[in-house]
């Protein structure tokens, strides 16, 4: 059943929505923003924020902000665009450096510096596992999977290891990842 | 803080903006390079206790340049103990780290939305896209590494387990995040670690 769209009422709206959204967002947004804009909001539906996204995680930045910034300026230009971004970072980025100055003031006491610690493991385990999230598409990767984990692996060591400066790290393993990706999607293609 | 040095910052920050191919999580491994080993600006423990607290509050995980930028400007002038003016340059520091954060990359996403719906499938855009996930992935593994050895220079055998363990627990069940920190910070806070 084809879902009817209804768009954003307004520029505040767009603001309002987007904080709402940023402030639900506990570590992964991508559920959240899900939920809010095509079950709770239908601005869009299932298949078309599949695309959006899709489209917000090929450009650099962050994904969300990307699609904010898609989004507003899509219904009401710059401004929109603005509105939907700010919402997403103004509110959550005050209430944040609020948690943060609430957890400095007590980080002299030997036991929020330990349970900083556990905290700081924990939350490298989940950015950790993030990264494996990719597993499943790098096990498809055109070059096969055995050259997608060596690039992954090739820049986990220049990165984590050997401390090289990103734009390095990209110009060098970016450039021939996607250059052999290139050539073998072409091969594909006219095959 | 001088002006040439905020202003370095400024402008490597709207570069890694569009170096973020695969957001927020993918230039941690860089701004520990930038900010920790070459510049000095914040300690591996100011370092690490911005990316752990960014996970504990909701928002993009972006937010986590702010928090970067709130303790390099507080630390430059003079920390806590300074007072207001340390606040107010702790603030105007996160303001404009994190706007050279997004506004670049929003930029080309306003501008280039429009062009990707049209070239999607064409095979430079596929090409670019799955390139970039083998390293999007080493990256985000490097940014979980770089922020354990941050947490963790003595490299204590349980506050690795305490890593792995929770890496395996999102990997393979659905708990809440806030769960899992919660269970790391009472984990860290009786065993003293």
């Amino acid at each position: 059943m084809a879902q009817e769209n209804v768009a954003p009422r307004s520029r505040t709206d767009l603001f309002l929505s987007f904080t709402w959204l940023g402030l639900q967002g506990f570590g992964g947004v991508l559920a959240v923003v899900q939920r809010e804009m095509v079950d709770r909001k239908q601005w869009m539906t299932l298949s078309e924020f599949a695309e959006e996204w899709a489209l917000a995680q090929t450009l650099p930045g962050p994904n969300v902000v990307n699609l904010s910034v898609m989004f507003g300026g899509k219904h009401f230009g710059p401004t929109g665009a603005l509105a939907a971004m700010s919402g997403l970072l103004l509110l959550p980025g005050l209430l944040m450096l609020a948690i943060v100055i609430g957890f400095q003031a007590f980080a002299h006491l030997p036991v929020v510096a330990s349970a900083l610690h556990g905290m700081g493991v924990a939350a490298a385990g989940m950015v950790m596992a993030a990264g494996w999230r990719f597993w499943p598409t790098v096990k498809q990767h055109p070059l096969g999977w055995p050259l997608g984990l060596a690039f992954a692996a090739l820049s986990f060591a220049l990165a984590a290891l050997m401390h090289w400066p990103l734009a390095h790290v990209i110009g060098v393993v970016g450039l021939v990842s996607c250059g052999l990706t290139w050539r073998r999607l072409q091969n594909k293609d006219s095959a | 803080m001088n002006w040439s040095l905020w202003l370095e910052l400024h402008l490597h920050f709207c570069m890694l903006s569009l170096l973020a191919v695969g957001g927020a999580l993918a230039i941690v491994p860089e701004m520990h390079r930038y900010l920790v080993n070459d510049l000095q600006l914040l300690s591996e423990t100011a370092f690490s206790q911005s990316v752990t607290l960014a996970q504990i509050a909701p928002g993009p995980n972006i937010l986590l340049v702010a928090v970067m930028g709130w303790n390099i400007g507080l630390q430059a002038a003079g920390g806590f103990e300074a007072g207001g003016v340390a606040m107010v340059t702790g603030l105007l520091m996160a303001l404009s780290l994190l706007t050279a954060a997004v506004l670049p990359s929003s930029l080309l996403s306003y501008f280039m939305v429009k062009w990707l719906h049209l070239h999607q499938h064409a095979l430079s855009v596929r090409a670019f896209k799955a390139g970039m996930v083998p390293l999007v992935m080493g990256l985000m593994i490097s940014a979980g590494w770089l922020l354990q050895t941050a947490c963790n220079p003595q490299m204590d055998w349980r506050l690795l387990l305490l890593c792995v363990a929770s890496m395996l627990i999102v990997l393979f069940t659905r708990v809440h995040l806030l769960w899992l920190m919660l269970g790391g910070a009472l984990a860290g806070a009786a065993l003293g670690l």
